[in-house]
């Protein structure tokens, strides 16, 4: 089987503080990490890999950093990593992402399956997945926690709000992984030394040969038009004193508001 | 000829029953469409869209494009995303909202990339800029630790998925007047390539966090998995869902069906109780617009107190089983 794992480099959320004054990211210091999700796509990869042999090829669009995400991959198990990464990228919002991500995946044979991670934890978007599906024309489904090879076809089970549903997808197709399908192995000390001297292609516009309009900023239907610090509620009570003190006050204030 | 623009909200049914995101989606709508003076209009792939009409005009539709084909029934990606693309290429309205529920997460971002549209994920406020003729999207980014505004100036339609329970739904009567407007699509085209085999409905009230009037949640503060035990305590006493923020989960201390948050769920409960939660924004945006929140914690600047109407400053090993014990109490 060949699978492709599609991983973003973000900075772990937890850490990232916003300066007040200036209302943007502090992001010294801030740790980039493997997003969460597409450990959990990757693990699934692995682990179909392990039952049905094939290559993990794992392939991250971002800016040159990124390749340390991919190398932390390979240290986990996948065999190949492909980087997608130029200036002209930059900026792309998720539509412009899809496209360029689609023909960095059309370049690669015989894929049977293309995983990623339900949504990356700095956009929470969830919109990649299924765009790069549209444009490599093939079946998608989102939120999946398990999956089976059945000859020709796929079993994959989906979570719902209340449940979950059992699909039968045809090969190739995309899935977007939930947290509840695994969990990622550790890395092993001898594919650790053996990503750290990894090639690590890098495929840029000379290589992908995208159409220019659909591309980058340019290729972006969505712009930010401004960024500002959530707000503040006003009129708030703060109680403090003794524990029993404070829930006599709180449950006659609840009363109050006619919410208890 | 002159048209009016149009606004719409993909009207999501599951076994013949619309979506309550749907009717929240409309409300708000409807407000969109007084700025903008856009006719408010729903888009309804089932397999016999006439007898679900009445509901969307009831919460504001004027007209109710339906889309009739047994393809149709269930969800489907292929199916649904090539009918609504289809629709949306032919009437070119101007905005096109959808809720971010496990069907809209999957159809907004097929069909944006069909019909070369812009698509924002889980807006929490939708405003319209009656000058520039764009609509406002504003959602929380990076882990939601700022709010960003996005705008589509240059393509239409305008697309954004909005979580259930961030507007409020208002009923206008229960026979208000609408269009049906049938549209015929051809799926014979589109091949078969996904089939559903089963669907399975599990409830369990603890986690019902959509239908709760009262939510109890906990936090990294609550220190360690077993410590739950006094949240659900105050939760029983209080007839509430239990909830949790992203560290508890991601910490493995309880399920992430009980996770409130951005990459949770949203929640609007009469009370939210938040303990020993400090107030990540990834947890207020699935949070905030509860009616009434309380938040415990002993840290004093911790930013959950920014949106609390109540807080209380201290231990809440101490403060939860205190609170149960009263309203206990105030039972007997």
């Amino acid at each position: 089987m060949n699978i492709v794992v599609c991983i973003k480099q973000v900075p772990d959320s937890d850490k990232v503080t916003i300066d007040r004054e200036t209302n943007r990211l502090n992001r010294a210091g801030v740790p980039s990490i493997i997003n969460p999700f597409d450990e959990n796509a990757l693990e699934m990869a692995l682990q179909l890999k392990d039952a049905h042999g094939g290559k993990v090829t794992v392939i991250s669009m971002g800016p040159p950093q990124a390749e340390e995400a991919l190398r932390t991959a390979l240290s986990h198990g996948a065999d190949d990593a492909i980087l997608i990464s130029d200036r002209k990228f930059g900026g792309a919002d998720t539509w412009a992402t899809s496209y360029t991500i689609s023909l960095a995946i059309k370049k690669l044979e015989n894929v049977d399956l293309v995983l990623f991670g339900k949504q990356a934890i700095d956009g929470d978007t969830a919109q990649v997945g299924p765009g790069v599906a549209h444009f490599l024309d093939i079946p998608t489904l989102t939120y999946a926690k398990a999956i089976e090879v059945t000859g020709d076809t796929y079993k994959v089970t989906k979570v719902t709000e209340d449940g979950y549903e059992v699909w039968d997808i045809d090969k190739p197709c995309a899935l977007t992984v939930v947290k509840e399908a695994n969990q990622l192995r550790m890395p092993s000390l001898k594919k650790k030394m053996a990503a750290k001297k990894a090639e690590i292609p890098c495929w840029g516009f000379d290589e992908l040969q995208p159409d220019e309009e659909k591309i980058g900023l340019a290729g972006s239907p969505t712009k930010v038009s401004k960024v500002f610090a959530p707000p503040v509620k006003l009129n708030k009570e703060i109680l403090s004193g003794e524990p029993a003190e404070m829930v006599t006050e709180l449950i006659k204030k609840l009363k109050e508001r006619n919410v208890l | 000829m002159s048209t009016t623009k149009e606004l719409w909200v993909f009207a999501e049914q599951r076994d013949g029953k619309i979506a309550g995101v749907v009717n929240e989606l409309l409300s708000e709508g409807q407000i969109l469409c007084e700025k903008s003076g856009y006719t408010l209009c729903a888009v309804l792939p089932s397999d016999n869209g006439a007898v679900l009409c009445q509901e969307l005009y009831n919460f504001g539709a004027k007209k109710v494009y339906t889309i009739d084909d047994p393809k149709l029934k269930d969800y489907q990606n292929d199916y649904y995303s090539r009918a609504v693309a289809q629709l949306i290429n032919e009437k070119k309205p101007e905005i096109v909202l959808y809720g971010a529920t496990t069907i809209g997460r999957s159809l907004a971002p097929t069909v944006a990339v069909m019909v070369d549209a812009g698509l924002t994920a889980d807006c929490t406020q939708l405003d319209f800029d009656v000058e520039a003729g764009n609509l406002l999207q504003t959602r929380p980014a990076f882990g939601g630790n700022i709010m960003a505004t996005i705008i589509c100036p240059d393509n239409r339609p305008q697309m954004a998925t909005v979580r259930s329970n961030v507007f409020k739904k208002t009923k206008i009567s229960e026979n208000e007047a609408g269009e049906q407007v049938p549209y015929a699509v051809d799926l014979s085209g589109v091949p078969e390539r996904m089939r559903r085999l089963e669907s399975v409905h599990e409830a369990d009230n603890t986690i019902d966090l959509n239908a709760a009037q009262f939510i109890v949640s906990g936090g990294r503060g609550v220190g360690k998995p077993e410590n739950f035990k006094i949240i659900y305590d105050l939760a029983a006493e209080l007839g509430a869902a239990v909830g949790a923020s992203r560290a508890t989960v991601d910490a493995g201390w309880i399920s992430h069906h009980h996770q409130v948050g951005q990459t949770g769920k949203t929640v609007c409960p009469v009370v939210y109780v938040a303990c020993g939660i400090s107030g990540a924004i990834q947890h207020l945006a699935g949070m905030q617009s509860s009616d009434v929140i309380v938040a415990v914690n002993k840290d004093p600047d911790a930013p959950i107190f920014d949106v609390a109407d109540f807080g209380l400053i201290g231990d809440l090993h101490e403060i939860v089983p205190e609170f149960q014990k009263q309203i206990a109490a105030a039972k007997n």
